[in-house]
């Protein structure tokens, strides 16, 4: 095991994530109970999307408590992979990982669509030239509006911490962010879903690309001709 | 004086010192609060062009088996800056009604 995928109670995209983690990008990839410890072997960690503790007072506000949590600060502070998807975006903002919070879309409704989202050269791996332009994901969030104070969100800008930004904003989110990493580069965070852009029946593939950048220095990361057969 | 049932002790009358605590939580006056706006909406649609500032916030309430100490209160304010509240985008401010 490799990568750990954190299972909070009301998690639902885990299952999706280690999917797409172990079996189509190839690297092993075990799901880990909230209120277990992180494996000693761990590579990386993804915090999936979903539901945690039914999004009650705040979208991640009880999952930042979590016993895990304090080993997954710990792997971060020294310098573990992280990616944060949706609700684990939100859960790494409210655990203080990353900078920000989530709040509701200014339209109010839920957004569910396959979003076009602009590549940001936000760090060597990942950057336009490796991931592209302009790509699509699916995103499917009502919490997805990120905020962050003025004087924060110059700091993000200015050391390039944004990841991923909107064409067409769906939640109102400030500067168009959809996805940010934290200042050492090692925490990533994302509202849209690259594990559900992976295979030939998804509306796409630019999934693949993220997650590889994403678990780049494992390096056993496979092809992404898997996919497309 | 409040009653407190105990497992395996039938009821019992305890003196306890019981504070009950409400805790009123607000989108911060920078944030956007796209729930506050959509209820003002509602509010003028409804013909009452006059109301403004709409916010929607949420209040929490919950009983500490303590007396009103500084100490039971800095435990209060540890549950509502983090857990109750997120300073980034909400403030709180608290009662406390002594049973």
């Amino acid at each position: 095991m490799k990568v750990a995928i954190i299972q909070f109670p009301g998690s639902n995209c885990d299952w999706d994530a280690e999917h797409a983690v172990d079996q189509i990008l190839g690297v092993p990839a075990k799901r880990i109970w909230h209120k277990d410890s992180l494996p000693g072997e761990t590579e990386a960690v993804v915090v999936p999307g979903g539901f945690s503790f039914g999004d009650y007072l705040r979208c991640g506000a009880i999952a930042q408590f979590s016993p895990i949590m304090t080993d997954l600060k710990n792997f971060a502070d020294k310098g573990g992979q992280v990616l944060g998807i949706c609700n684990g975006f939100q859960i790494l903002c409210e655990a203080g990982l990353l900078p920000g919070a989530l709040i509701r879309n200014d339209c109010l409704d839920f957004r569910c669509l396959n979003q076009s989202l602009k590549v940001e050269d936000s760090n060597d791996r990942f950057n336009r030239s490796k991931i592209g332009n302009s790509i699509a994901l699916p995103i499917a969030h009502g919490e997805g509006n990120y905020r962050v104070k003025d004087s924060t969100l110059e700091e993000i800008e200015a050391n390039k911490q944004v990841l991923l930004r909107y064409q067409g904003n769906p939640n109102g989110s400030i500067h168009d962010i959809a996805g940010i990493r934290n200042r050492d580069g090692n925490v990533y965070g994302m509202m849209p879903h690259p594990e559900r852009a992976i295979e030939a029946h998804h509306p796409c593939l630019d999934g693949i690309p993220v997650l590889q950048s994403f678990l780049e220095p494992l390096q056993s990361a496979r092809p992404a001709e898997l996919a497309s057969s | 004086m409040r009653k407190i049932w105990l497992k395996g002790w039938g009821n019992k009358d305890s003196n306890l010192n019981v504070v009950k605590v409400m805790v009123y939580v607000s989108p911060k006056a920078t944030v956007l609060d796209p729930q506050g706006a959509a209820v003002q909406q509602a509010i003028k649609s409804l013909g009452h062009a006059s109301v403004d500032a709409v916010r929607v916030g949420k209040t929490v309430t919950f009983e500490i088996d303590a007396e009103d100490t500084a100490e039971t209160r800095a435990t209060i304010d540890k549950l509502c800056d983090g857990l109750l509240s997120n300073p980034i985008i909400e403030d709180y401010r608290y009662e406390i009604v002594e049973e």
